[in-house]
């Protein structure tokens, strides 16, 4: 596993979905096997550039999610090897007993990919703004999931996806995004990255509150207190390892997720430490609403997922810790 | 089809009833009804159509079959274990605890099931996937789907339809079994077909081959040989009789039965009675 931060945290100029469409056009050199299916969003997320090499490995289910995922889980059982491409909201709540059973208790590697996750879905709101589509693919028993943070992270994980033997889900930041690291970074599934060891609080993130949590990282600095930051693209199989280990340093701990806390990483992560290692834990993300239409910055604010609202859980946390 | 062919695929349809009726009595009760109106399309297809190899349940190239109305394991069952894909005996324990023959079809627990089904409706879209992903590797298998026209009523059904044309699956046959009820009652008290499903298999651009008498071996062996000739999928729709062969589930056509110890014996024997005098007449 090798990674190199970005140093300089600016807007990456590619969009982040291209992390996925890139990886596609590689798997689909190298693996006659791999093919894409889309519902009707193909031009979202880039990957007309796919279908013009491989015009008949990227396919059209149309709008109809549930048979797109049931079709994945065929064509799987004949050894081809399917990513399903939607908008989050119906890669996950639309196509869901699909996605657990057709999928997921059928043990067919199907790769489900839901884009716009959470506040990024801005301007299309609630209807299309996906706060629980992770969560429900974490209760498939045997499922993965991922939340990459930017272009290069989606463009190493999307690749590690062809070695996994079961139903997996990636959320793919469609739009705008930081750059967190440096081309030619490389990840593992499963595998969290300490981007910053500290002694008074963990904070785990992932997707695009990684880099809030950066930023967060530094404003406690600022102030005296060290973080630790731990980039928890895999949410499932969750790397409690590296967690433990960490909270074991600090004994807090700051959740920060574009999604509902109550299903999401946050709840990941209690489930361990409750068990394990019980400290306090803040949790930053999406408190049971629905979402909204409105700049991504502003959505941002609205649910509580900035640098600030991170850096003042943290100091919560730290409080609680007596 | 030749006079011997059709007696030996009739006999097999009734030793696929009784084993049918001898697995869900090792549970005491179950779906007889919609199990039954199946019976003779599976001994068509597993006597004279598929081509499998019990020895080499997942070879490559082998034809599908796809238990979409997933709760007609026990006809599935009982036609592998006399094809010989396991001791019969072992499907002797219908969801048992650990059994591998759970009352719908499931690929992992069962020797000789391609796809898992049970939540109607996902059978046909996985069918329509195995076809297409077939198709891509240049395999020329067929994949024959089962379909209620309760399961029917799922608008996962028509988008797997509309899915198939488009992609012009001609390895894609549905066995629809129009057995005309459903578990509250009849389809058409319950949720009516508008110009019937044969109308809407049609709009949908499927072939439609229509079977008169889907409970007749003849009949439904002649329809799969048309339909593998066909380009695009194909919609085979079986005219059944829920619970055809048992008189006590013909009686009320009944989806779940929980029969009495009387009336297991009763179906039993009389399933014995017909397939002695088959076999005498053989």
């Amino acid at each position: 596993m090798m990674y190199r931060l970005s140093e300089k945290h600016e807007k990456d100029l590619r969009p982040c979905c291209d992390g996925y469409a890139d990886a596609l056009l590689e798997m689909m050199k190298e693996n006659d096997k791999v093919i894409h299916i889309d519902c009707d969003l193909m031009g979202c997320i880039d990957v007309g550039k796919v279908k013009a090499v491989f015009p008949d490995r990227v396919l059209n289910a149309g709008i109809a999610e549930a048979n797109a995922i049931g079709v994945a889980a065929g064509m799987a059982a004949t050894g081809m090897i399917p990513f399903v491409h939607s908008f989050g909201v119906f890669a996950s709540r639309r196509a869901f007993d699909q996605a657990y059973l057709s999928a997921g208790y059928s043990r067919w590697p199907v790769h489900v990919i839901g884009s716009d996750p959470g506040v990024t879905a801005a301007f299309n709101g609630a209807t299309h703004m996906p706060f629980e589509d992770a969560g429900l693919y974490l209760d498939i028993p045997n499922a993965t999931v991922i939340d990459p943070c930017d272009y290069n992270e989606a463009f190493s994980l999307s690749r590690k996806l062809l070695n996994e033997k079961y139903v997996t889900y990636m959320r793919l930041i469609r739009r705008d995004h930081i750059q967190v690291y440096e081309d030619g970074s490389e990840f593992e599934i499963g595998k969290g990255i300490l981007l910053k060891e500290g002694t008074d609080v963990t904070i785990i993130a992932s997707g695009i509150l990684v880099y809030n949590a950066l930023v967060a990282a530094e404003k406690l600095e600022a102030m005296g207190i060290s973080a630790s930051l731990i980039d928890m693209h895999t949410w499932k199989p969750l790397d409690e390892d590296l967690l433990l280990k960490d909270v074991a340093k600090t004994g807090a701990v700051v959740t920060a997720e574009n999604h509902q806390v109550s299903c999401g990483l946050g709840s990941a992560v209690a489930n361990v430490l409750i068990r394990k290692l019980p400290v306090p834990q803040e949790f930053i993300g999406n408190q049971g609403r629905f979402g909204q239409c409105g700049p991504q910055a502003d959505l941002e604010r609205e649910y509580h997922m900035t640098a600030d609202d991170i850096a003042a859980a943290a100091l919560r946390a730290i409080d609680r810790k007596g | 089809m030749e006079e011997t062919r059709s007696r030996e695929l009739k006999l097999l349809a009734q030793k696929i009833r009784l084993e049918t009726l001898k697995i869900i009595a090792s549970r005491g009760n179950g779906h007889i009804g919609g199990s039954m109106s199946i019976a003779d399309a599976l001994a068509v297809l597993y006597g004279e159509v598929l081509n499998v190899d019990p020895k080499d349940p997942l070879k490559k190239d082998r034809d599908w079959c796809v238990l979409s109305k997933g709760h007609a394991g026990p006809a599935m069952y009982a036609a592998l274990g006399l094809k010989g894909y396991f001791p019969i005996e072992e499907a002797y324990t219908l969801n048992d605890y650990r059994s591998h023959f759970p009352s719908h079809t499931d690929r992992s627990l069962t020797r000789g099931v391609d796809l898992t089904t049970g939540s109607l409706g996902q059978g046909i879209s996985e069918a329509a996937g195995a076809a297409l992903g077939n198709k891509m590797q240049g395999i020329k298998s067929y994949v024959y789907v089962f379909v209620g026209d309760g399961e029917a009523d799922e608008g996962q059904v028509w988008e797997a339809a509309q899915f198939a044309a488009h992609y012009k699956l001609d390895h894609l046959i549905a066995l629809i079994d129009e057995n005309g009820r459903q578990l509250d009652g009849s389809c058409d008290e319950v949720m009516s077909h508008g110009r019937g499903i044969a109308a809407k298999f049609d709009a949908f651009g499927w072939n439609v081959i229509e079977v008169k008498d889907g409970n007749d071996v003849d009949e439904i062996c002649d329809a799969l040989l048309l339909a593998k000739k066909q380009e695009g999928p194909s919609a085979v729709i079986l005219h059944t009789v829920k619970g055809k062969g048992v008189t006590y589930v013909e009686k009320t056509g009944a989806h779940s039965s929980k029969p009495s110890k009387e009336e297991w014996a009763e179906m039993l024997k009389e399933a014995k009675e017909k397939l002695a005098a088959m076999e005498g007449s053989l």
